[in-house]
């Protein structure tokens, strides 16, 4: 579960101009919710995923997930944070170049310390859930798009976070490419009950989910549930 | 997690093997010309050792030096000929017959040391001359020698015999000669032995008969300097017949030659002690007793103090080497920007981005210095043979030269390692 108590950031862009991006928001989403957040650029919704990912600190208010709060954490904290409890999906697809599929899917649990047998068993066990098993020892430059996006939605998934934070995860692709990692985030909802949120500005996306969170210049504008 | 590291770093060389090879290239260097300055210098030392070891590692000079002069134990050097006025020249005090070692004084240190003492070489050098025979002619150096001398020298008898006791006590006139002048003077086919040669002096022209052949060994360094065959030869005669005529029978030095299982450095100072003892009443001379030991020390420190200056110059370009994989390293984590963001992202905390980038400068010096060591083997090896000088390889320059690289790895990665390591994982993920 994660609960935005009335987060405010402020970028300081020298003195005495500051730049409120984000204005007193208030947001609790529960959790197995598949929930999409959209908003034009500039809306301040890349500012909120930083947040809620546990990347950037508010600069007032409370932030916490799974019942701690994240909001006052150092980084090294913050870090753990990321590795245990989030797992990210980027419009870019970010996979670590010249490292394999499989490697790629291990990272996060590289970095939580877990032996390696143990974590090539989870990665495959999640190649195989994205049907991206066969490839599994391709380079992300033998990939094509989508597949590098099934590869990057199962490193995503691997350390069992209690968040996924997609941000414009079909920006890059196609649009059935684009469906099809649609359908593999709903699966994911529906079956593993997994929270989902959803960084877009399409509209489309937006409406295949359960609720669908509408931000403008720093502050929540309609928030309805499907 | 380090071997995973490890791996990880080869990989990210391997994918940019040419850049990663010019990153080396400054360690490659640099190691390679401290190796190499390292094998030569420890060549030359063990050349020279064996060099003057050859000239006699058992031998104990015993001079006769003014008192309060500064002996450096080159005093005494030389094969020990000379004579009381080449001393007295560098001095500018002459000494008295009875200040010079004599007979007497060796005849009473032999009984004062009965076991330890081989034998006691005393030669008397006559300069060069020419043996001449109708068109026939040898460059000589007339040495009087006894017949200890062969303990002190290595001297290799290829037929006939030395000269004897029998001979200094007749004041003969007989020689042993090098196969050289044997060659130069005969045909070819005559036995040596027996037959008479003239040598030609400044001041008068003597007839010596031929007891013994030597094999002339040559000389690298004379070699140089002139033709082979105008190098004189030794022509070696007794002591006595080179001394005949001369007023002063003493002389003011002798070579010891310790027995084979002595301590030669304890012979060395109880020498010292016994002449201290001969000489205490001596109010202007006193005896000097020096070995080898003491020379090849001195040389061999000059030596490395020459190698260590050299190689620290070499090591500069170790560190141009250093600030070569820094460049790099730099270079390569800005182009990793997002690399560095996205493993944040995943939960890659500080030290673990620092640690791989240390890791990966790490390894590049040290596969620089494993790369370097080898072709400095190599190179100093083959620079070696050239002199003809042994090679030496110490175990601790190449272990030193292993964790030099090691530590420049080390040192150049950290400051490229924590700007990754630093990098704000937005603005790293943001970066285009």
């Amino acid at each position: 579960m994660l609960e935005l108590n009335n987060i405010v950031k402020k970028y300081f862009i020298g003195e005495p101009n500051e730049l409120t991006v984000l204005k007193g928001l208030n947001l609790k989403i529960n959790e197995g919710e598949f929930v999409a957040i959209v908003g034009q650029s500039g809306s301040g919704k890349s500012t909120l995923m930083n947040i809620m990912g546990a990347l950037d600190r508010p600069t007032e208010g409370g932030y916490s997930l799974d019942g701690v709060d994240v909001s006052s954490m150092g980084d090294g904290q913050l870090s753990e944070i990321r590795n245990q409890k989030i797992g990210f999906v980027f419009q870019t697809f970010n996979l670590i170049p010249r490292t394999t599929a499989l490697s790629n899917v291990q990272l996060p649990l590289f970095y939580m310390g877990v032996p390696k047998k143990l974590r090539v068993a989870k990665a495959k066990e999640l190649l195989k859930l994205v049907e991206m098993d066969e490839r599994m020892n391709h380079l992300p430059s033998e990939l094509s798009g989508g597949q590098k996006q099934r590869v990057a939605i199962a490193r995503a998934l691997v350390n069992d976070p209690s968040i996924i934070l997609a941000d414009e995860p079909t920006g890059a692709l196609d649009t059935s490419t684009g469906n099809l990692v649609m359908d593999i985030f709903l699966k994911i909802n529906r079956e593993q009950k997994k929270t989902v949120i959803l960084i877009t500005h399409n509209e489309e996306l937006a409406a295949q989910t359960q609720r669908v969170i509408t931000i403008r210049d720093g502050e929540i504008i309609s928030d309805k549930v499907a | 997690m380090i071997w995973e590291n490890i791996q990880l770093s080869f990989t990210s060389l391997l994918s940019n093997k040419m850049r990663a090879l010019l990153t080396m290239l400054g360690i490659i260097i640099g190691i390679m010309s401290i190796i190499t300055i390292v094998i030569i210098g420890d060549a030359m030392s063990a050349s020279v050792t064996d060099e003057l070891a050859g000239l006699g590692a058992d031998n104990i000079t015993v001079s006769v030096q003014e008192r309060g002069r500064t002996s450096s134990g080159m005093g005494g050097m030389g094969m020990g000929g000379g004579g009381a006025r080449q001393t007295a020249a560098l001095t500018g005090r002459t000494p008295l017959s009875e200040d010079l070692l004599s007979d007497t004084m060796v005849a009473d240190m032999l009984a004062f040391f009965p076991e330890d003492i081989q034998g006691v070489s005393i030669t008397h050098a006559l300069g060069n001359a020419e043996v001449r025979d109708m068109d026939r002619t040898a460059n000589i150096s007339i040495s009087g020698v006894n017949p200890d001398y062969t303990f002190a020298n290595s001297v290799e008898l290829i037929s006939g015999r030395w000269i004897t006791t029998e001979d200094l006590e007749a004041n003969a006139m007989t020689a042993v000669v090098s196969d050289r002048l044997v060659s130069q003077m005969f045909p070819q086919g005559t036995h040596p032995i027996g037959q008479q040669v003239r040598v030609f002096m400044p001041s008068s022209i003597e007839i010596y008969t031929i007891v013994g052949v030597y094999r002339h060994v040559e000389n690298a360094f004379m070699g140089m300097m002139m033709a082979a065959d105008e190098i004189p030869t030794n022509f070696y005669i007794p002591l006595t017949t080179a001394r005949h005529g001369l007023l002063e029978r003493n002389y003011t030095n002798m070579t010891v030659i310790g027995a084979p299982d002595t301590d030669i450095n304890v012979l060395t100072s109880a020498l010292q002690m016994y002449f201290d003892m001969v000489y205490i009443s001596n109010e202007f001379w006193q005896v000097h007793v020096s070995n080898m030991t003491s020379m090849l020390d001195m040389i061999t420190s000059t030596l490395d103090t020459i190698s260590i200056a050299i190689a620290f110059i070499a090591g500069i370009s170790l560190l141009v080497g250093g600030i070569g994989v820094m460049n790099i390293m730099l270079v390569s984590v800005t182009e990793r920007t997002r690399e560095i963001g996205t493993r944040k992202a995943l939960g890659a905390k500080n030290f673990h981005i620092r640690f791989q980038f240390v890791m990966e400068s790490l390894i590049v010096a040290s596969i620089g210095g494993i790369i370097g060591m080898v072709l400095g083997i190599f190179l100093g090896g083959a620079i070696a043979s050239i002199f003809g000088a042994p090679m030496v390889l110490s175990p601790v320059v190449l272990i030193g030269s292993m964790l030099f690289s090691m530590a420049i790895g080390v040192f150049f990665g950290l400051y490229p390692a924590n700007k990754a390591a630093k990098l704000d994982p937005i603005e790293a993920l943001r970066y285009e």
